[in-house]
């Protein structure tokens, strides 16, 4: 020990070691971009002092497949189902963005009951969404059950978008115009049960065992802290906006299709952590199925699309027997529907946040452009600045309160 | 009642202000479908954005999209959509640019705009002035080309594949197994720009296509009689062009032709007559 010592009492000069002296570097490491925890495609670079992160560099783009360089090549009805698999866990939370803007530059007119199809749809994907963020958030900061019983009510959201669409996930139910095809009453009678008993006794269930535990408190509260000026300054949105306790809802202050007939609340969180964003989401949850039942009680009958021909083809029942119908029915599915020049951008509040869609149309049948404005593009550039200063563990908290899916990251 | 998209706050007089406060900095003013666009001086965009979110209460930068159109001089719109939370409005601000003149940054302002640049820079090939870190972020390393241009093929120009000889991931140009197939479903009554199949002699006039040539006039009537004059009737048969009757001679059979079975003809099918079976 006193040979050590002695050998430390030389160096004088930290520009200068000379021997003895120990020299700490930062280690920097590769996250993924395979591994569980990143929910998807994402490769980090993280330059760490021992356990604390110094900087993160997520570099994103590994899942880019050129949807809206496809988009551009293809008629407005067929560009639809392209945004199901933006967000594949919100697959008609994309399509309600893309629908409206549509529907914006033809300013056509949408029937009530398509209208609230699509709410209640849409809102059903929330819960399905929240679903599986939920879940992989507790999972990444180490529990397994909760996230065990949150997939059995995302299954039971699965299977009602199948019995609408047909598809569990790709539905492709949102038109131009309103929904594909109306639903069985039988559906609506399923869903309205469900909500009264098994969404709230299974997830009631699940979030007893999260929201007070002491590990996961741990693991969550005062992680990653960011201020109103910060979430603003970084475009946050959605339940990431709403943790830095900002009372923004596009579904509130921009009211779509028929939202401002809806109650609802908005919860904002006060710590502005990932705790926060976890319990946001949590209480959303909650809020959608009220949306829901809104929606049940007041869904008039009538038709679920509009009757313009020349946007909305008639029904195969219809063009069996009718020369017009097969006329329109014909020219819809060929050369579409052409959109009057214009440019719009639409945005509405996703499950993860504000999506837009602005999309230029030069006239023609096909978009000239048409931007996808993704959620999780702004929060994940926020990653090196919230990860400044936390240990390597927090990572995966902080990815899992973001909520990232990588096919709307990168498009 | 119109379209359902958002309902965004109308604002008295908001053109008018942004306009006062931009002043030359602005450039053009469109509101269309109830969206407030502005085009400013490329120059002067981070001014204007300063002015926009600090007087004008636009606090938030959603998006920044490229657009491209070959055939302007400036061939690239850049287009910054503002969204002010407290005023609950949304406002998208333009500037336009071509390959070569920089479009100077906004990282300063938002922070957010750094990857929403790169992201411009990657698809479009706009350099953004003052952004330290222009790398590319959507396409793959070291990729060439600008994906989003309206010249930039659909297909790419090289695709990657695992080689198992070489036991490593290659990239080779595009070889398509078939032709790219590229549908236009306009209507050629509507201006299409092609010319129709089997209609390739007929000869095209920008725009739309002429449509066939009209059939030739009917044979001039034959010499000697009067044109015009006598009324054209049907009252003789030979007025009918249906000629002259045939020979009636053709009419008769001839005596070797095979005679037909006479009891048959009504039966059923064939196989089914019970002669046959016994």
């Amino acid at each position: 020990m006193s040979d050590y010592m002695e050998k430390l009492d030389h160096v004088i000069n930290a520009d200068d070691p000379s021997y003895g002296d120990t020299q700490i570097q930062n280690y920097t490491i590769n996250f993924g971009p395979q591994h569980p925890a990143a929910h998807g495609v994402l490769r980090l670079v993280m330059e760490l002092d021992g356990e604390i992160v110094e900087r993160c560099d997520p570099h994103v783009g590994l899942l880019h497949r050129g949807t809206e360089k496809l988009i551009e090549y293809k008629t407005y009805l067929q560009a639809l189902p392209y945004f199901d698999r933006l967000d594949y866990c919100s697959p008609l939370g994309m399509e309600h963005s893309y629908v409206l803007a549509v529907e914006k530059l033809l300013n056509l007119e949408v029937p009530l009951r398509a209208q609230y199809l699509r709410v209640f749809f849409a809102e059903l994907t929330r819960i399905c969404n929240h679903m599986l963020n939920l879940g992989s958030h507790v999972m990444d900061v180490g529990a397994m059950t909760p996230n065990l019983w949150l997939f059995e009510i995302r299954e039971d959201c699965l299977n009602f978008f199948e019995r609408a669409s047909g598809a569990r996930m790709h539905a492709a139910y949102f038109r131009p115009g309103g929904v594909h095809q109306d639903v069985p009453l039988k559906l609506l009678t399923d869903i309205a049960d469900w909500l009264d008993t098994r969404l709230p006794r299974l997830f009631e269930d699940a979030m007893s065992l999260v929201v007070d535990n002491r590990i996961f408190k741990q693991r969550n509260v005062d992680i990653a802290v960011c201020s109103k000026e910060d979430a603003l300054k970084w475009g946050f949105s959605g339940p990431m906006l709403r943790g830095s306790g900002i009372p923004w809802d596009i579904r509130k202050a921009q009211p779509y299709d028929v939202y401002d007939r809806m109650e609802f609340d908005v919860p904002v969180g006060t710590n502005f952590d990932c705790y926060d964003r976890f319990m946001v989401r949590v209480e959303e949850v909650r809020q959608s199925a009220r949306i829901m039942k809104q929606c049940l009680n007041e869904m008039p009958e009538g038709p679920v699309a509009s009757f313009d021909r020349k946007v909305v083809p008639p029904k195969r029942g219809e063009m069996k027997r009718s020369m017009e119908a097969l006329i329109h029915h014909f020219k819809l599915y060929t050369e579409g529907f052409h959109v009057p020049a214009g440019e719009v951008y639409v945005a509405t509040e996703s499950p993860k946040g504000e999506f837009g869609v602005y999309l230029v149309s030069d006239g023609s049948n096909k978009p000239y452009r048409c931007k996808i404005r993704p959620t999780a593009f702004s929060h994940l550039q926020a990653m090196d600045f919230m990860m400044k200063g936390h240990m390597l563990a927090d990572t995966t908290a902080v990815l899992g309160a973001m909520d990232i899916v990588f096919g709307e990251c990168d498009r | 009642m119109g379209h359902s998209a958002p309902k965004i706050a109308t604002i008295d007089g908001i053109a008018e202000e942004i306009g006062a406060l931009l002043g030359s900095m602005l450039v053009e003013t469109v509101d269309h479908a109830d969206e407030l666009s502005i085009t400013v001086v490329r120059e002067e965009l981070a001014n204007a954005m300063v002015a926009l979110r600090d007087m004008a209460q636009y606090q938030q930068l959603m998006e920044i999209a490229g657009v491209d159109y070959p055939d302007r001089a400036e061939r690239f719109e850049v287009c910054y959509h503002l969204l002010s939370v407290t005023r609950n409005h949304r406002v998208r601000v333009k500037v336009t640019t071509d390959e070569d003149k920089p479009v100077p940054t906004v990282t300063h302002l938002w922070p957010v705009a750094g990857w929403l640049e790169r992201e411009v820079f990657d698809m479009y090939g706009v350099v953004f002035d003052g952004n330290t870190d222009l790398r590319r972020i959507l396409t793959d390393y070291g990729f060439k080309g600008h994906p989003q241009r309206k010249d930039f093929p659909l297909t790419g120009y090289v695709e990657m594949w695992y080689s198992e000889e070489d036991k490593r991931v290659v990239y080779k140009p595009v070889k398509l197994a078939q032709d790219f197939r590229s549908f236009d479903f306009m209507s050629p009554w509507e201006g299409a720009q092609y010319v129709l199949p089997g209609d390739e002699k007929a000869p095209q006039a920008p725009g739309a296509p002429t449509p066939a040539a009209a059939p030739p006039p009917p044979p001039a009537a034959p010499k000697g009689e009067p044109k015009g004059d006598t009324p054209k009737v049907t009252e003789k048969p030979g007025d009918t062009g249906a000629g002259e009757p045939a020979d009636s001679k053709a009419a008769e059979k001839s005596p070797d032709a095979p005679v037909k079975p006479e009891h048959h003809t009504d039966e059923g099918k064939g196989a089914a007559k019970p002669e046959d079976k016994a």
